[in-house]
């Protein structure tokens, strides 16, 4: 059952509920087959986008473009969307077969091919034994594979996941993360997933829009959002712990970094992932000097909280065998390649030439 | 020491609650049942045990047949319209439509007025020739029915009244049942292909199910319980084409004052209902629950 996906274009989406504007214009296309997150904090507007995509609300302004046809005025039933919900959104009254058969029936599909495409399907998610069950009586990760296979029977070049494993424990997530993941590729649908796991966002997708407030911050791959956040909110967002952001003052610049920031250099913020911190700080090309607050042991790392010379506490992940000590003053350092410099003023990543 | 009295308290709370219940419901009903085995009693003659013969009047009487026929075709249409409207102003109401906080006002109003006066005003309604129903048919150049003074019209005419007062009480169950219904599994049916139509009926309609037969039950119960307006507005007529069982046994027992005859339509109508009681409690066992 390998279906094509459809691309999928948005351009300047807006929407307002009354004088409250929730999109206030927002970009991005995917691709065939490709796999694009939402991500965002709750209340950035990612799952209001995502309904306005589908089409089961109206949009304010902008347009929705699916395979280059402008589909912004079809109603929702027209679409060829489908859509995973975040509880499932399962019909309580019918079967799990029903269930999974509901859309070739309502778009009277013939009985015999209802039937083949079902029992596909079931063999696929592996609900075989379930087909008579109600969606009652079955556990989160089973509703969950039911409401995906609802989505796949269909064969819909498109479908939109609405945050869709919130509602499993940890184990099951990663597991239905890579079967999501699988069915993307194996079956080349194109998928619109929404988040605010940035774990889960980065680990999916092809292409990740990092929402806030309505708007996009920064638009790329999982490893362009990581290595080149594009703004303050994006590198304290994405990676855990998020980039330690400092001020020039606690910071020995190397020469000239300062000289060629055209602004003044107060202005400027210094980016620091906690993992590419170097203790100790040998041969680094930026340093800071701080005091060990706690140490948080996990495993394969060391969080060390640290505390600078004005106060700002920051992380540094430690992989090394040797521990410092707490309350001990030690200078942490990183290479230029570490450094990312960003606009207190702007929330901008500023390039320096150097 | 605490304990015997609270033992002694204990038979208090309960007898209160039990005598009233024997008093008011348990003794009338065997106090009918044993009625319907005698005879009536008048000034000069004492009643006297009859055996069946109550019973036996009960299976020849020709006016009980037409009025069970009357009470059946009354049951059976009232029920369905009353959920049909009741539905449907759920939906209007539960809808965006501007003014739906005065729409639910005016749906419910009929429910808050006591039968009698309901009837009054249907009575104004009906009027032949004046009446709000007559100037209807003449607007569509129809001529003038006198609704309630015709066999063929009357029972209906009991049946809309009944209908316009209940349909509003049923409403506001409706509304808690819709307003219930989760949203994402309307736009999951939506996404799948569905027109609003197919929404509402594979989706709404089961889930409204438990409502449903709520209602029924209780649309069931209000047909043989509520006969005020048959009293005021027709008196059963004419020719008994508007005569309810309750009605009849008001009739029989406090008009003709045939006390015996009376308690032994009562024993029908007693058993009549517990028979309805039972299946429909086995009907709601089986169907009303999903989770």
């Amino acid at each position: 059952m390998k279906s094509t996906g459809a691309s999928l274009s948005v351009k300047g989406l807006k929407k307002s509920w009354g004088p409250t504007e929730v999109l206030t214009g927002i970009d991005f296309d995917i691709e065939p087959g490709g796999f694009l997150t939402l991500l965002g904090p709750s209340g950035c507007g990612k799952s209001t986008a995502l309904r306005l995509v589908s089409g089961l609300d109206e949009v304010s302004g902008g347009s929705i473009l699916i395979d280059g046809k402008d589909v912004t005025k079809v109603p929702a039933d027209q679409r060829n969307i489908g859509m995973v919900f975040q509880n499932y959104a399962l019909f309580p009254h019918m079967t799990v077969a029903e269930n999974i058969a509901y859309g070739l029936k309502v778009r009277k599909v013939a009985k015999p091919v209802r039937e083949a495409s079902l029992e596909r399907v079931a063999e696929l998610m592996s609900l075989g034994p379930l087909l008579d069950r109600k969606p009652a009586q079955l556990s989160g990760g089973q509703q969950q594979r039911v409401a995906l296979a609802r989505v796949l029977v269909s064969e819909r070049p498109l479908v939109l996941m609405d945050e869709p494993l919130s509602n499993l424990d940890a184990k099951l997530r990663t597991e239905i993360r890579s079967e999501i993941k699988a069915l993307n590729k194996s079956l080349g649908i194109t998928v619109v997933y929404v988040t605010h796991d940035q774990s889960e966002a980065l680990s999916m997708s092809d292409t990740v829009v990092l929402m806030n407030a309505g708007r996009v911050e920064q638009v790329g791959t999982p490893k362009e959002l990581y290595d080149v956040p594009a703004t303050v909110f994006s590198a304290r967002f994405i990676g855990t712990p998020p980039m330690n952001l400092l001020a020039v003052a606690d910071v020995s610049l190397p020469d000239g970094v300062a000289a060629s920031y055209g602004n003044d250099p107060a202005d400027l913020l210094i980016g620091v992932r906690p993992e590419s911190m170097q203790f100790p700080a040998g041969g680094a090309d930026y340093s800071a000097s701080c005091r060990i607050t706690s140490i948080e042991y996990e495993g394969s790392v060391s969080l060390l909280h640290l505390t600078s010379k004005s106060g700002a506490s920051f992380i540094l992940s430690h992989s090394g065998d040797t521990l410092p000590s707490l309350e001990e003053k030690i200078t942490v350092g990183w290479t230029q390649s570490a450094a990312h410099l960003f606009s207190k003023r702007t929330g901008e990543r500023v390039l320096t030439s150097s | 020491m605490n304990n015997r009295l609270s033992i002694r308290l204990a038979v208090i709370m309960l007898v209160i609650p039990c005598s009233l219940l024997v008093a008011f419901t348990h003794y009338p009903a065997i106090q009918a049942l044993i009625n319907s085995f005698w005879n009536n009693s008048s000034s000069r003659r004492p009643s006297r045990f009859s055996g069946i013969e109550n019973y036996q009047a009960l299976m020849e009487d020709d006016r009980l047949a037409q009025i069970l026929i009357n009470s059946t075709i009354y049951a059976l249409g009232t029920i369905p319209l009353a959920i049909g409207l009741s539905i449907g102003m759920a939906l209007l109401v539960n809808s965006r439509l501007p003014g739906t906080t005065l729409m639910r006002l005016s749906f419910f109003m009929p429910t808050m007025l006591p039968m009698i006066a309901v009837a009054n005003i249907w009575l104004f309604f009906y009027a032949p020739g004046i009446g709000l129903a007559s100037q209807i048919l003449e607007v569509f150049g129809m001529p003038s029915i006198n609704f309630l003074g015709r066999t063929d019209t009357a029972l209906a005419s009991m049946m809309f009244v009944a209908v316009w007062k209940e349909a509003g009480l049923f409403m506001i169950f409706y509304l808690a049942a819709l307003q219930s219904v989760p949203t994402n599994l309307k736009d999951a049916a939506k996404l799948e292909g569905a027109s609003a139509l197919r929404v509402f009926w594979d989706v709404v309609m089961p889930l409204l199910r438990p409502t449903t037969i709520f209602v029924a039950v209780n649309a069931l119960i209000n047909a043989f319980r509520l006969v005020d307006h048959v009293i005021v507005m027709t008196e059963g007529g004419p020719n008994n084409s508007s005569a309810l069982l309750l009605y009849y046994i008001y009739e029989v027992t406090f008009r003709q004052r045939d006390f015996a005859y009376g308690a032994t339509l009562t024993v029908l109508m007693v058993g009549l209902l517990g028979l309805l009681a039972i299946v429909q409690y086995w009907v709601l066992n089986r169907k009303a629950h999903y989770q």
